[in-house]
């Protein structure tokens, strides 16, 4: 308790006396701003938070960093041993362009990769299929096969680079690439560190690059589990993703309750397999979205921890501290950008990016001002690391810990974020879990009806984005964009084409009828993905050998 | 007065982009506006969505690209219906569209492009003073 009572009491009897004598006198004189304040989200802003409840139990709610419900943070020292890892997510293009862009950030201080693969690569087709039309290489670099991965990743040292890679459908089959690419460099899988997206749950749910229905997703995604408990040790399996949950419309709540509760079915689904969540839990790691409402943000973060420990000591009764931890990159919100006035960007994405510091991030994309016309050129990429950099040595917010802890408001925000979420995965439960919740396309309604609300609060005036429903500029000028030229779709193909007529044919043939054989009788599928892909086995191979066992996921089209 | 037919607007989704919030923010609005809205789901080839506009039949189709996929996806589209005969159905687009690519994509028939920041309701005036009921 931070007060006893007597002190309590006192604390609520000035309360009143000021709410009367103070603030009715000024509010007579002068309305607020507003009938009502609200976060972004929507959620109903008090206008002073003090010490009203007794129930502000410091040991239970706070702790010590690195201590349990971890609400402060997940090291002892927080920023204070090493600031996060800069890792700006990055691909476009030809592998070559790729892999100049790496050493170029790299090159200015970046700590980590983090690739962007093109729409072919995350739906599973190959550069040359005729559904890859227009689409090589222009949200990210294409990879087909084992040869481009060996070039993005030329003279980037592995044992030395972590690297985080957003794909989720094939995220076993660049996972084997990788591991086979580290493996060329003489670096083997028990050395190489990274991340694999791999959160099929949020593509139902948000982002929408799915291949396989939820069930068979699940189960690759349990033999990727168990492959790299036992193979890849310091491999993140998977990265449970409320960035792309709130980057399709939903409050900060939803983005929290729907990413621990995706959390929660892997978990579970791991325990269904027989494996114990002490093996495999300290490696789930978590992304979340930056948004703009800076305090919402920050709480956002601090329940997500406490919320996740609580699930992970108490509901799957984990013995090791590592799996109660949740450890998260963040982006910031890549829907916030606005295309008017693009110079407005860098402002943005630097309070967004504080927020996540003051919320104990572990990494770090900062968004480029640029992107909402194209993927970012050079030079906005640059000031977009530059970002984070002088949040990281000059602002000094780095040098004690969670200093926002103990705010009155903050920690009334966290509390009133977590019971918000809670109540989500009560429901999520009730329903039958978050796959069945999925099925029933009920966080898909919850995120649509909540973007449709922004919309139309942004189109009456309720909430404002500079530059494009106030302090409007006719006649803006024209920044830089980077374009991708069509000649990268022919080379792409063409690389893919010389990889098909120099590999051993027959080799192929025999890998792709193992991967059959597993995914119908139930043999480990990561396994065969690091044998296929050694003998150059195209991704697209692999997906369609994969999609005649389990079929296809449609999307319902519900509005 | 006689009532006029509602118009029926198609919107949907080309090429493997997965990013469905603008689409469906801007179905919702322009059914909330009053119009027969049918929305096709995501990643749907030029094919699919000429297919279901015909037999649909409906006035206009509206386009959403944020995979910068559009230079290829959206004339595919318009030369699709007009293959079919159907060059009457109006073909509108939105999404992550550089200006320069705006004109070119313009004089290959799409009738209106709406980039980011637009409003719904800029959308729903175009559409009303754009699309006629057949």
């Amino acid at each position: 308790m931070l007060y006893d009572r007597e002190a309590l009491a006192a604390i609520i009897a000035q309360k009143e006396t000021w709410t009367r004598e103070e603030l009715e006198r000024v509010l007579s004189k002068m309305p607020e701003r507003a009938p009502r304040f609200s976060t972004i989200s929507d959620k109903e802003i008090p206008r002073l938070v003090c010490p009203e409840g007794d129930d502000f139990d410091y040991a239970a709610k706070l702790g010590f960093p690195g201590c349990y419900p971890y609400t402060r943070g997940v090291q002892p020292t927080m920023y204070r041993g090493r600031f996060w890892t800069m890792r700006q997510f990055a691909g476009f293009g030809t592998p070559e362009d790729t892999n100049a862009r790496y050493r170029y950030l790299l090159d200015r201080g970046q700590t980590g990769l983090s690739v962007a693969f093109h729409y072919p690569t995350l739906m599973g087709y190959d550069s040359d299929h005729p559904r890859s039309l227009g689409e090589v290489g222009r949200c990210g670099v294409a990879v087909d096969s084992l040869r481009d991965m060996e070039v993005i990743f030329d003279g980037i040292p592995l044992d030395k680079v972590t690297t985080s890679m957003t794909i989720n459908g094939p995220a076993g089959i660049l996972l084997a690439m990788y591991i086979v690419v580290a493996e060329k460099q003489g670096v083997g899988a028990d050395r190489i560190g990274g991340t694999i997206q791999n959160d099929i749950l949020k593509e139902y749910i948000a982002q929408k690059s799915w291949i396989f229905p939820p069930r068979p997703s699940m189960r690759i995604i349990t033999d990727i589990l168990a492959y790299a408990t036992e193979h890849v040790p310091r491999w993140n399996t998977i990265s449970i993703s409320g960035y792309h949950i709130r980057e399709a419309g939903s409050t900060a709540a939803q983005e929290l309750a729907f990413t621990l509760a995706d959390g929660i079915g892997y978990v579970q689904a791991g325990v269904d397999a027989g494996l114990d969540p002490d093996d495999f839990a300290p490696r789930l790691s978590f992304f979340f979205n930056a948004h703009s409402d800076f305090f919402e943000e920050v709480a956002k973060y601090r329940a997500a921890r406490r919320m996740w420990a609580r699930f992970m000591k108490d509901r799957f009764g984990a013995r090791k501290e590592a799996s109660w931890k949740l450890r998260f990159h963040t982006q910031t919100a890549g829907c916030s950008l606005t295309a008017q006035q693009p110079t407005n960007n860098v402002a943005r994405t630097a309070l967004q990016a504080l927020s996540a510091v003051l919320g104990g991030t572990q990494s770090l994309h900062t968004n480029s001002l640029d992107e909402t016309l194209a993927l970012p050129t050079e030079e906005a990429a640059l000031v977009a690391l530059r970002t984070q950099q002088i949040i990281a040595e000059e602002t000094g917010v780095t040098n004690t810990i969670d200093p926002l802890g103990g705010s009155y408001f903050v920690e009334w925000l966290t509390d009133s974020l977590e019971a918000e979420a809670q109540a989500y995965i009560d429901k999520i439960d009730e329903l039958g879990g978050i796959v069945r919740a999925i099925e029933l396309g009920f966080p898909q309604k919850e995120i649509g009806d909540a973007a449709y609300r922004y919309q139309q609060q942004l189109e009456r005036g309720e909430k404002c984005i500079v530059g494009v429903n106030k302090y409007v500029l006719e006649d803006e000028p024209p920044i830089p964009i980077l374009k991708i030229e069509e000649e990268v779709e022919r080379r792409q193909v063409e690389n893919l084409r010389k990889v098909k007529s120099e590999r051993d044919g027959d080799a192929v043939q025999r890998h792709l009828k193992r991967i059959d054989e597993a995914a119908r009788e139930g043999g480990n599928l990561m396994e065969q993905f690091v044998d296929a892909v050694r003998v150059y086995c195209t991704l697209g191979e692999i997906i369609q050998t994969l999609k005649g066992v389990f079929g296809e996921h449609k999307d319902p089209g519900m509005l | 007065m006689a009532e006029e037919r509602k118009l029926r607007i198609l919107v949907a989704k080309p090429g493997l982009d997965g990013h469905d919030r603008g689409a469906k923010v801007v179905a919702r609005s322009l059914r909330d506006a009053g119009m027969e809205v049918i929305y096709t789901g995501l990643h749907q080839t030029p094919e699919m969505i000429v297919n279901t506009a015909v037999q649909e039949d409906v006035d206009a189709v509206g386009l959403s690209i944020m995979s910068g996929a559009h230079n290829v996806l959206m004339p595919a589209v318009v030369k699709g219906l007009e293959d079919k005969g159907a060059q009457d159905i109006a073909v509108f687009g939105g999404g992550i569209i550089p200006d320069d690519d705006i004109a070119d994509l313009k004089n290959k028939g799409v009738k209106a492009l709406f980039t980011p920041g637009t409003s719904t309701e800029d959308i729903i005036a175009w559409v009303r003073a754009n699309v006629k009921p057949k």
